[in-house]
């Protein structure tokens, strides 16, 4: 980055503006920690199940041991290790949230820009089909509809929340598109006789970036704590098909809670929020980007000169010291008979 | 006018959707419910409820889709939403009549309260910002990202025990009888004030954030700016003028994500095996209680469209644009 004196004096350094202006996003401290919480569960994911000290389904003579060296996070009431399921459940975790936020997303991009850029029967089908999603609560639907499946995999779990929960995005997109759609250069793109499909891929998805990655994120948060809940309430937690939500239900079957037994299911609870903060302050970072105004600015009170504090707000501007053409000793700020 | 029919229409239609959607999950079961509900009520089922199940599975082989369409509206008319294997032999009708009260009452209240006190904050934060509250934020974000049933299970460990104030499960004392009396009431509130709180706490965030955003968004409006110029109070001016807008996105915002936080808080119920639907759903769950759990679907649904209504209503009222003549 360049300070100020090299770039008043030789004016070349101005080049680097570009590589500044590319690493903003990640300038800003939400996105960053977000990145990086989310850069360690997707490393756990991968590596987890290796890394893992013992098998998560193997018991063993310690039962319902509190943590020690050998059992880091305890076991469970079989003798499982805790961290060993912790581990290797991440990989399920964020499989089906990302497979789920791409299904959703896929569907919310097709239902909403199609909806919001060509008119008629057909858009407002779609959109009334978007409302009819948005309303119905996902979440029982989800799980009746995972009960009744005769098998119950992550990939079709990740399949019926993610054509579930498509509708919140759709509806986003078909405003934001509806408002493209109007703008100057969608017009004169028109004009010049550009084709239809190519003013939705290259004049309106561009702009659409932001809100397709943040609806994304959304989605994942969904999914993955949708088949956390799933695991809890007793769905899919048949078999060696571990994830955080099947040690809590271990763990809530077992009343863990009753017997002290903390290990067993604050690490999960954990883990789950984690990467759930994570996820959202991604998304706070993707909104401060697109839309400065929501950044938190440090200081708001500003003292004047004259000893007067000021609140700074948008749309105001309070002058802090004297101009030059002022009276001396008179504040310009702050006074009624300043005309 | 016209914008008040064509909301009508809507949940008309959203309704029909719902309906619809509980007409074919059950066709997707494999193999023969019914068969093995027999077996299982010893004979106790009568030939009439065996064919009203048939009809309710889609398993009546004899007629085609559409005439099986048609008798599971006319069974729906009738209030017939069939027969509980859980909790044989009551109909699943009167099994989620006695648990819907404790239901609508634990989430309808706290989730308004949750609205109020988040759009509250929300104001708050978005007009003084970078002050004490914004930093609340990351705060109520963390909140927000625990699942609610995780949060109800550490409220449990924490503020739980043998001789503390809050009971760990259940909706009222085993001890007293439900009815309009002082130590009912009592008990059921000291029952319900943990997982309310567990609500409160965790689906209040959301609307913090997007009142804070809205507030922000509003604040730089011209209107505010004259109204500052004309030297009104700040209260003043953040309530009537800037808060008053930005409400009005909240407001829509709250009636559609009325489902998700339904589904939230039904879970709560679960941990706190609070009498609610929700927790009658984790027991269907449990025992592959199918006529039950495409009950509560279907009533956890028609409420939600309910509220929506009532949403729409206020919306109506804050909004004189939606009252237009035209």
């Amino acid at each position: 980055m360049a300070t100020p004196a090299t770039v008043a004096a030789t004016p070349v350094t101005v080049q680097s503006v570009p590589k500044r202006r590319r690493l903003r996003f990640v300038a800003n401290p939400k996105a960053a920690i977000g990145l990086v919480l989310m850069g360690i569960f997707v490393l756990l994911a991968i590596i987890g199940p290796w890394i893992s000290p013992y098998d998560p389904s193997a018991r063993s003579s310690a039962l319902v041991a509190p943590p020690s060296a050998a059992h880091w996070l305890g076991t469970t009431h079989l003798g499982q290790d805790v961290l060993s399921q912790l581990l290797s459940g991440t990989r399920s975790v964020v499989e089906v949230g990302f497979l789920a936020g791409i299904v959703a997303t896929a569907i919310a991009l097709l239902v909403g820009v199609t909806s919001g850029y060509l008119s008629g029967a057909g858009a407002e089908t779609l959109s009334a089909l978007s409302n009819v999603f948005l309303v119905i609560p996902a979440l029982p639907l989800i799980i009746i509809i995972t009960s009744i499946l005769p098998e119950t995999t992550d990939f079709a779990i990740a399949l019926v929340i993610g054509l579930t929960s498509w509708a919140w995005g759709a509806r986003v997109l078909r405003a934001q598109t509806l408002s493209l759609r109007g703008r100057d250069y969608v017009e004169a793109a028109r004009a010049t006789g550009e084709k239809t499909w190519r003013i939705i891929l290259f004049e309106i998805m561009p702009n659409l970036t932001a809100v397709i990655a943040s609806n994304f994120i959304g989605t994942v948060i969904f999914a993955v704590t949708s088949e956390i809940t799933l695991a809890f309430i007793g769905v899919n937690t048949s078999g060696d098909n571990w994830n955080w939500g099947t040690i809590l239900f271990w763990a809530q079957g077992q009343q863990a809670l009753g017997q002290g037994a903390w290990w067993w299911f604050v690490p999960a609870g954990l883990a789950i929020a984690l990467l759930g903060t994570s996820l959202a302050l991604l998304n706070f970072g993707i909104d401060e980007f697109v839309s400065p105004r929501l950044r938190s600015n440090g200081k708001t009170k500003v003292r004047t000169v004259d000893g007067h504090s000021v609140r700074m707000r948008v749309g105001f501007t309070p002058v802090l010291g004297h101009s030059a053409d002022a009276r001396p000793g008179k504040p310009i700020f702050g006074r009624k008979d300043e005309s | 006018m016209r914008y008040f029919l064509k909301r009508i229409g809507f949940y008309a239609l959203t309704a029909w959707a719902a309906i619809t959607i509980n007409f074919f999950i059950p066709r997707l079961i494999p193999g023969d419910p019914v068969q093995s509900l027999i077996t299982r009520s010893r004979g106790q089922l009568s030939t009439e409820a065996v064919q009203s199940l048939y009809v309710l599975f889609g398993l009546d082989k004899t007629d085609g889709l559409v005439t099986q369409y048609f008798k599971y509206w006319g069974q729906l008319f009738r209030g017939d939403l069939g027969v509980s294997f859980t909790f044989f032999p009551s109909q699943v009708g009167e099994v989620i009549g006695q648990s819907l009260p404790w239901t609508l009452v634990l989430v309808g209240i706290t989730t308004i309260i949750g609205f109020f006190i988040g759009t509250a904050l929300g104001t708050l934060a978005g007009w003084r910002r970078g002050s004490w509250i914004d930093a609340l934020i990351p705060v109520t974000t963390f909140l927000s990202s625990i699942p609610y049933f995780w949060l109800g299970l550490i409220a449990i460990v924490l503020l739980t025990g043998p001789d503390s104030f809050f009971p760990a499960s259940g909706g009222y004392d085993t001890g007293v009888v439900p009815s309009w009396d002082w130590d009912f009431i009592t008990s059921a509130l000291q029952h319900g004030l943990l997982p309310a709180i567990t609500i409160l706490i965790s689906s209040m965030s959301g609307w913090i954030l997007s009142m804070r955003n809205m507030m922000v968004t509003v604040a730089s409006e011209d209107y505010v700016t004259v109204a500052h110029a004309k030297g009104l109070s700040d209260a003043r001016v953040m309530v009537k003028y800037a808060a008053r807008n930005a409400l009005l996105p909240n407001v829509s915002g709250f009636a559609l994500s009325l489902g998700f936080i339904v589904g939230g808080t039904l879970l709560v119920e679960i941990v706190f095996s609070y009498p609610g639907v929700g927790y009658q759903l984790f027991q269907a769950v449990g025992t592959k209680d199918y006529p039950l759990m495409q009950g509560i679907f279907l009533i956890i649904t028609l409420s939600v469209l309910l509220a929506n209504f009532i949403a729409d209503l206020a919306y109506m009222l804050l909004d004189p644009r939606t009252r237009r003549e035209g």
